[in-house]
């Protein structure tokens, strides 16, 4: 059976417990060290903005897999104000939060596959998955 | 509580005590009341409710009377759901037991607000007596963990590590700059090292406040180094694109601790004979 579970993040403690999550899900699947670090780490900053821009939102993580491979999904979902330059808020250095801005692209470069949708005053969708080598 | 109705309850004393001691069995269901003696069970049960019908006699509703026990019941680790269950189970006891025997007052309104109400301030007082006590737990659980959280020790003249276990947050991270300027300056510390052995997971937020701290550090006119970078926090710092060129990283405590030495102009000599 596939599992999925799902974190409400409305607090800094909502953080903690997706990554926890996460990082037990990846190790089950059988991930090494090197990949949960990089699994929990893209699970903290995906949930550290949703915290930041929108204060609340879901982190949805769950076992994924296809023909021949299996992984982990993250999907972080939000209701919160939406992203007006997806194609900015990419690049590295960029913030509106005076922090490294390191997040968003450092998560596309943690994981495999990326994806990000979002509105303007609708909220944002992005997803990430880690396959197992 | 009006004094017929207190002359009443009083009358019907053991009754109401023999059915309560009866029922409440039935809710040592936790833990914590199962591992206790029978005997020391059913005492303190006894106690209890001597103690409830006790405060029939006052005229008010103020039961502060009750507040000792209630220390000792929240020592004894008794779990509130219990005491709440066993004051309705009470009260049931009380109202069943009086509308039985005392025809009179069968279906008084009166006698049942009276008995409500005296209930109902004693549950009051009592999840006030709790809950005050988890808060005063919460507060003082949250001040050992400020101190355990970002201690800076003094291991040489001029040398000062600051080892950092577990997840950190906005707050924590204020508490890791505060500590580590102020003793920087109080240590006369010239290199501190920053150990993040035994942080969980490194994020650019952990790496950002190390930044700025350090940048800080530099400021009030000493060095910083980072040591214990895992090998899988190294990799994600990479794949971040996190810059940690700018200041000095050691793998271990130990290197970093010689690099400081060096640092100090200074070196360990072993001795001979
Ligand atoms: N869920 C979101 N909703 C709205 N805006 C967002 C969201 N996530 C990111 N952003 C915007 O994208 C910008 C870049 O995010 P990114 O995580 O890359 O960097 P950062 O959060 O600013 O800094 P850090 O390096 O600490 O993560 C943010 O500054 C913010 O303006
Ligand atoms: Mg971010």
């Amino acid at each position: 059976m596939q599992v999925q579970t799902h974190v409400d993040i409305n607090s800094e403690w909502g953080i903690v417990a997706a990554r926890q999550a996460g990082r037990k899900l990846a190790r089950e699947i059988g991930f090494g060290s090197v990949d949960q670090a990089r699994i929990t780490t893209a699970i903290s900053e995906l949930a550290r903005n949703i915290y930041l821009y929108a204060n609340k939102g879901q982190i949805y993580i769950e076992e994924v897999s296809n023909a021949n491979k299996r992984g982990v999904k993250i999907t972080a979902i939000d209701q919160g104000p939406g992203i007006k330059d997806v194609r900015k808020v990419m690049e590295d250095g960029f913030t509106t939060s005076g922090g490294l801005g390191a997040g968003l692209p450092g998560v596309r470069r943690l994981m495999d596959d990326f994806t990000i949708d979002s509105e303007v005053n609708n909220g944002t969708t992005i997803s990430a998955i880690k396959w197992l080598r | 509580m009006n004094a017929n109705i207190s002359h009443i309850i009083f009358k019907h004393k053991e009754s109401i005590i023999d059915q309560w001691l009866e029922e409440i069995p039935k809710f040592r269901t936790e833990d914590s009341l199962q591992n206790i003696t029978d005997a020391m069970y059913e005492n303190t049960n006894r106690e209890f409710v001597d103690k409830l019908l006790s405060t029939v006699k006052n005229q008010t509703n103020d039961h502060a009377d009750l507040v000792p026990f209630t220390e000792r019941l929240i020592q004894l680790g008794w779990p509130l759901n219990y005491i709440t269950r066993g004051l309705q189970e009470f009260r049931k006891i009380t109202v069943a037991t009086l509308s039985k025997s005392e025809t009179d007052y069968n279906d008084s309104i009166e006698l049942l607000q009276e008995i409500e109400n005296w209930i109902d301030e004693i549950v009051n007082l009592l999840v006030n007596e709790y809950s005050g006590s988890w808060e005063n737990t919460v507060f003082l659980q949250k001040m050992a963990l400020k101190e355990l959280s970002a201690p800076l020790i003094p291991v040489v003249d001029k040398i000062s590590v600051m080892p950092l276990i577990g997840t950190i947050d906005t707050e924590r991270a204020k508490h890791i700059m505060e500590n580590l300027l102020t003793g920087v300056i109080e240590h006369r510390a010239e290199v501190v090292l920053i150990d993040i052995t035994g942080v969980p997971v490194v994020d650019t937020m952990v790496a950002h406040h190390i930044i700025q701290a350090s940048e800080a550090v530099r400021l009030v006119g000493a060095k910083c180094i980072l040591v214990g970078i895992r090998p899988e926090i190294a990799q994600t710092i990479v794949n971040l694109g996190i810059n940690l060129n700018k200041f000095p990283t050691k793998s271990t405590l130990k290197k970093g601790i010689e690099t400081a030495l060096e640092m100090t102009k200074r070196q360990i000599v072993e001795m001979e004979g």
